[in-house]
């Protein structure tokens, strides 16, 4: 397995990081854990349909998308908020999405990065699209798509990874391996040694990274990512992380894992391994941490008050956003709706 | 104007979109190298290349899912399904990503493609590709659902699929493919999306039909006619968005509709168009509103197929009942 920084900070081998780029991902995985704990918060206070925390996974997914350029395409799911926003999704939008409000669905101009994916393994193959469409535009854009575990036993993984290699499309393709699909167990999951080892047989590389180690995530991923722009067609990474928390707000994962098991994976948690890293080096004291800490909090209060300040949907928006124009049948059940 | 047949139609609306618009490709199982297994994209690989018309792998939902994506960036593409039995694998990509996309993501990403699926049976073809469940894809909000059954029409109606900025199920009837010749015009033109045709004036019966049962429904609609009946002939041509107007308009002056289709008759998309009648000229109707249409049966195989089909004898006598009310 790849990594490049061991759970208690030593550096493995020399980072392809500079420590200003490390301090900047250490932020994000800051900001995006206080994403996830807020919206936890706001999911028990009621202010936010069920939510899945991807606490624990936020190395895998800032490192991914630190390696891809504005306009790259992410295809992503229900857990991947840390990931769509590092890639310019903003967090009032992805929190307006929880709140249940379609309008989160709708990134900024330039931002390709899809809204989440709900259903298990559909959207995997749309990266292939993607990619294969900027490939015919003649543009060097590449396309990311993130799953869980569980996604590679659905078929449409096997359609999406071979289409990406008949098609040498530009595509990469991240397996968030974070143990569990809901209760089932990974182990159960396939008996496939890795998940990356899957690759080889449709003909790409494959690689299986520490997914709680941010600088082998950029560097993996960013391998990947400058093989699909240079031409060299698809790659799959498995990032092997852990979900700490439940499947989502009403999982109780006491059902199917030893309680203690989170608390051993916290030892290995990926923003934990950077600071002592930087602890290490003589980079880190109390008050930056708290000034990240702070910093992130406000942001994210500001994008909650943003999401919750959006005027109530109208029933005609409803019917408005199905088709470019309301067709007929659709005008007639608005106008017998109001 | 060039004498052709629905399958000859079809092929040149996809040669004229793929001349005059870059961001069309094609994409399906053996249209590339052998022309699709009823000859429709005959000729469009060696005339615009592997870049525009692509050979897959046997994969519904994986095609139907590429391009999805590749309409998500910009592009135009236009998928084959072989046969409407082989179109299942891909439901879950129209019904959960393509029809939701506008939606979900409030008109910030579209799905501006055409699925094109032979439906239909009448050719003694084996199980699985003789299926009729265009009910299915007309049940799925975010889609289109289109069929044409003349050349004209076949040609205007995929020329307008690939121009709709939504996604379009267009569904073409086996049987019309190569079973009639018509003049049609060598530019090109488009055919609404939407309103029904009316093929016949006439002023004590409507016919209602699509797909290949406008062959059966034309041939008892002229039987009606000798027998001194003012009939009416309406093509659907959209089942979604449905021309609920058009039907009911030809209904209110007539007074009594019957409608045709192959389809299974449970739930079959005959019972929508029989409520929006009744919701919308119950007090013209002079006769209730029949249908004839496909059993609830699995379609059979070859020998029993003429036990399933409609045909114009049945549609005959349900007109004359309908007309003897």
């Amino acid at each position: 397995m790849y990594s490049l920084i061991a759970p208690d900070g030593t550096v493995e081998d020399r980072l392809p990081l500079t420590l200003q780029q490390m301090k900047g991902l250490y932020s994000d995985m800051v900001e995006a854990r206080t994403y996830d704990r807020k919206s936890v918060a706001l999911q028990k206070q009621g202010r936010l349909a069920t939510y899945s925390p991807f606490e624990g996974q936020e190395a895998a997914q800032i490192g991914a998308a630190a390696a891809l350029e504005p306009g790259d395409w992410v295809a992503g799911t229900y857990r991947d908020a840390a990931l769509m926003w590092r890639a310019g999704y903003p967090w009032r939008l992805l929190i307006a999405g929880r709140t249940g409000d379609e309008r989160g669905g709708h990134p900024p101009e330039g931002i390709n990065v899809l809204p989440p994916s709900i259903t298990v393994g559909g959207h995997m193959i749309h990266a292939v699209g993607l990619g294969w469409a900027e490939m015919l535009k003649g543009t060097n854009r590449v396309a990311l798509t993130s799953f869980g575990d569980g996604a590679t036993s659905e078929g449409d993984f096997h359609e999406a990874m071979n289409f990406a290699a008949v098609y040498e499309t530009p595509t990469v393709f991240l397996c968030q391996n974070n143990g569990f699909a809901i209760s089932y167990p990974r182990s159960e999951q396939t008996r496939s040694e890795s998940i990356a080892m899957k690759a080889d047989a449709y003909g790409m590389p494959g690689e299986q990274v520490d997914g709680n180690d941010v600088a082998a995530m950029v560097a993996a991923v960013s391998v990947a990512v400058e093989r699909a722009r240079g031409g060299g067609g698809p790659s799959f990474i498995e990032a092997v992380t852990y979900r700490i928390g439940p499947h989502t707000t009403s999982d109780d994962p006491g059902r199917y894992r030893p309680a203690e098991e989170p608390d051993e994976w916290r030892e290995r948690d990926p923003i934990l391994r950077i600071r002592r890293l930087f602890e290490t080096a003589g980079e880190w004291s109390q008050e930056w941490q708290d000034d990240l800490e702070q910093k992130a909090s406000q942001r994210i209060e500001q994008a909650v008050a943003e999401a919750e300040s959006l005027p109530q949907p109208t029933k005609a928006e409803m019917f408005e956003r199905m088709f470019a124009e309301v067709t007929g049948p659709l005008a007639t059940q608005l106008e017998g709706a109001e | 104007m060039t004498e052709l047949n629905v399958a000859q139609a079809l092929n040149r609306a996809l040669d004229i979109a793929l001349d005059s618009d870059d961001r069309v490709v094609l994409l399906g199982e053996d249209i590339g190298r052998t022309g699709g297994v009823f000859r429709i994209t005959d000729g469009l690989l060696e005339k615009h290349g592997p870049k525009r018309v692509y050979d897959t792998p046997v994969a519904e939902s994986g095609i139907v899912g590429a391009a999805f994506g590749m309409a998500i960036a910009g592009m135009r593409p236009v998928v084959e399904l072989q046969f409407m039995g082989f179109s299942y694998p891909a439901y879950d990509q129209v019904i959960n990503h393509v029809a939701r996309i506008r939606n979900r993501s409030s008109h910030r990403f579209t799905a501006p493609m055409v699925i094109r699926i032979p439906f239909g049976g009448g050719i003694g073809a084996a199980e699985h590709h003789s299926e009729s469940a265009e009910a299915i894809y007309a049940h799925i909000p975010g889609v289109k659902v289109v069929v044409a059954s003349t050349p004209h029409d076949a040609k205007g109606l995929l020329l307008a699929a690939i121009e709709d900025p939504d996604p379009v199920i267009f569904l073409e009837p086996i049987r019309m493919y190569r079973a009639v010749k018509e003049d049609v015009p060598d530019i090109y033109y488009t055919v609404p999306i939407g309103p029904v045709r009316v093929e016949r004036k006439g002023d004590d019966v409507t016919l209602i039909s699509w797909g290949a049962m406008m062959k059966e429904t034309r041939i008892a609609a002229s039987r009606l006619e000798a027998e001194g009946a003012s009939v009416e002939v309406l093509e659907v041509h959209a089942l979604t968005p449905l021309d609920a107007d058009g039907i009911a308009e030809s209904v209110r002056k007539t007074g009594r509709a019957v409608v045709v289709h192959e389809a299974p008759r449970t739930a079959g998309f005959g019972a929508e168009i029989t409520a929006v009648i009744q919701e919308r000229c119950l007090y013209a109707l002079l006769a209730p509103v029949r249908r004839v249409t496909g059993p609830d049966t699995i379609f059979p195989l070859k020998r029993s197929e003429s036990h399933y089909l409609p045909d114009p004898d049945q549609i005959f006598r349900t007109a004359m009942a309908t007309l003897e009310e």
